[in-house]
């Protein structure tokens, strides 16, 4: 890609509209304060698809269990820009999935495996790497002219996209001068990928979400370990003892875009389904607890006996081990009010039949109905709605901002600051 | 099976549904459970998993006491906008009748009503039934509920 797509685009047009292209207000520098504006403000979010999700970025496509043969596609998104990921013989291929002819969405299929991919308006035909192949009535019929003699072929090949894989995790990126994706994702998350994905996985389906709320929102609430036991009652509600875990709440060195939450039990428990049915839901005031606890269930598969570990890949990537669900969730603005949320359920290729099964009892967490996180998509409405006017008003993002070095802690808003200073920095703001 | 007799049962399996629907729609979440055998299974999965054969559901519970757990955590935990439900259900089809186990196959839709009044459909798909006779009532052994609707708006809260 030019770097033209790059800049931020000269609005040409009437001067009520160059007066609308203003910069936005921070306030303050660390991030701490945030103009609501950026939450709903059509202007902002199509900067946003040019400067992010076709800028200097490696956007999350899914994973490579779910084309594991050649032939086998899947089609997403790159910010809104429908794309298709791909397994050629010669390797992985991602492409806008527009047609070079006139435009029109060339595959139309969610999943499947195709060697060729014929747009259906005219049957202009591309190879599964993007290479125009087959024009039908180029060379004319019975007399009529066809294409033009200086027709060439390979001029209209679909726009490839740069795509790479890190462990199984496919990402694309619009830009030449992307950094190599390991150096995009650093040195202070790639141990936290190595770990979930040290081994070969299985794709057990996928359970998806549509908010009618910005995507920053739920950045920012994967970057909140503040408000983890204050908006989710689930285990406050059936007294599952938490006190004694040791955190981990950690961005990225670089730009701040990335993040890594950990919550980790430091006793050295083998068996903690016993512990949490033995001490833990033993109910105490109110009288409530669980008939079947069988879902809190942890069974060890990592030296540290981490419950909860959420690292957040900028900016459509969050990996996600609870317990032993394991997730790879893929963020997909839709408007600057929505955005849809699609969880990629994985284990492990070798898991015994007892640990797949509590993997698939624990999407009973997670997900649009998830015990400790449907609340999410909630909280996010609402600060949604709250927002829509007075948008040059911000909020107040202040917990543990006097010790933003600290990273052994979840009472803390650290990370959501570093997460806008980064994207302020990308957005030229 | 004589005619009148296929036409008895699904007159039966008609009317369970209509209790169940009926205790969906009306706030009446813990009278729920008690439509299901103790020994159950209880799963919401969207069609796309369904079909390609891949189990990552939304909500699975392999028993009442489970059931029973979702209750209680809707009615003390969970956090979300209050609504109401109706179940339009049709296509109701005895699949198979075998030595006391009778199975079902029929379609619904949801329309759900938010707080500031708005309807939408919130959920087009199918039950698959798996239905036994315990203390003279038909219960539940088996439900499966297979939405065709790619994604669930907002969040779910209250059960298919």
């Amino acid at each position: 890609m030019s770097d033209s797509t790059f800049e931020p685009r000269l609005v040409v047009g009437t001067p009520s509209n160059k007066g609308s292209q203003r910069s936005l207000l921070f306030p303050q520098p660390d991030g701490a304060a945030v103009p609501y504006e950026v939450f709903s403000s059509q202007e902002v979010y199509t900067r946003e698809q040019e400067r992010i999700f076709r800028g200097p970025v490696w956007s999350f496509l899914g994973l490579e269990a779910e084309i594991p043969n050649v032939g086998d596609f899947k089609s997403t998104f790159i910010g809104d820009t429908p794309v298709v990921v791909t397994r050629t013989a010669e390797g992985l291929a991602c492409w806008v999935n527009r047609c070079a002819h006139r435009g029109a969405i060339v595959c139309r299929l969610k999943r499947g495996n195709a060697a060729r991919h014929t747009c259906v308006y005219h049957q202009w035909s591309f190879a599964a790497n993007g290479d125009l192949q087959g024009v039908p009535f180029r060379g004319g019929h019975k007399g009529m002219v066809g294409m033009p003699e200086d027709f060439d072929r390979q001029e209209h090949n679909l726009c490839k996209l740069r795509v790479d894989s890190y462990r199984g995790l496919l990402f694309a990126t619009f830009r030449d001068e992307t950094p190599p994706l390991p150096d995009y994702l650093g040195a202070e998350m790639r141990p936290w990928l190595d770990r979930i994905f040290h081994k070969p996985i299985v794709y057990l389906g996928c359970t998806r979400q549509y908010s009618k709320s910005n995507w920053k929102l739920y950045f920012e609430n994967v970057k909140d370990p503040y408000h983890a036991s204050l908006l989710h009652l689930f285990h406050t509600t059936f007294n599952i003892f938490r006190a004694g875990m040791k955190a981990r709440s950690i961005p990225d060195a670089s730009h701040g875009l990335h993040s890594l939450i950990t919550v980790t039990k430091q006793e050295l428990e083998t068996d903690t389904a016993a512990a949490y049915s033995q001490q833990n839901l033993r109910s105490m005031d109110k009288g409530f607890a669980l008939e079947d606890s069988a879902l809190l269930n942890q069974i060890r598969e990592f030296e540290e006996m981490t419950t909860n570990q959420i690292q957040t890949i900028f900016p459509q990537l969050v990996v996600q081990q609870i317990h032993n669900t394991l997730v790879a969730r893929q963020l997909l603005p839709k408007g600057p009010s929505s955005f849809e949320l699609v969880f990629h359920f994985f284990g492990y290729a070798d898991d015994t039949p007892e640990l797949r099964e509590l993997r698939v009892l624990q999407a009973n967490l997670v997900g649009p109905a998830g015990y400790i996180s449907m609340e999410d998509t909630e909280a996010t409405e609402l600060v949604q709605r709250g927002t829509v006017r007075d948008g040059e008003k911000h909020s107040y993002i202040a917990m543990a901002r006097g010790a933003p070095e600290q990273t052994d802690t979840v009472i803390t808003e650290n990370l959501i600051r570093r997460f806008w200073v980064g994207y302020q920095k990308l957005m030229g703001y | 099976m004589t005619k009148l007799e296929r036409v008895q049962l699904w007159a039966e399996m008609v009317e369970l549904q209509h209790r169940y629907v009926s205790a969906l729609d009306n706030n009446r979440l813990e009278e729920w459970p008690g439509f299901f055998v103790e020994d159950c299974h209880y799963e919401i999965i969207p069609k796309e998993n369904f079909d390609a054969g891949l189990p990552a559901p939304i909500i699975y519970c392999r028993n009442a006491g489970m059931l029973r757990d979702r209750v209680l955590s809707l009615r003390n935990a969970n956090i979300y906008e209050e609504h109401v439900y109706r179940h339009a259900t049709s296509g109701m089809v005895i699949t198979s009748s075998v030595a006391g186990l009778v199975t079902t196959e029929s379609s619904y839709v949801v329309v759900i009503t938010n707080q500031a009044g708005e309807s939408s459909v919130y959920q087009a798909g199918k039950y698959l039934d798996e239905v036994i006779q315990q203390d003279g009532e038909w219960r539940y052994r088996s439900k499966r509920v297979v939405y065709d609707t790619l994604r669930v708006s907002t969040l779910l809260a209250t059960p298919i």
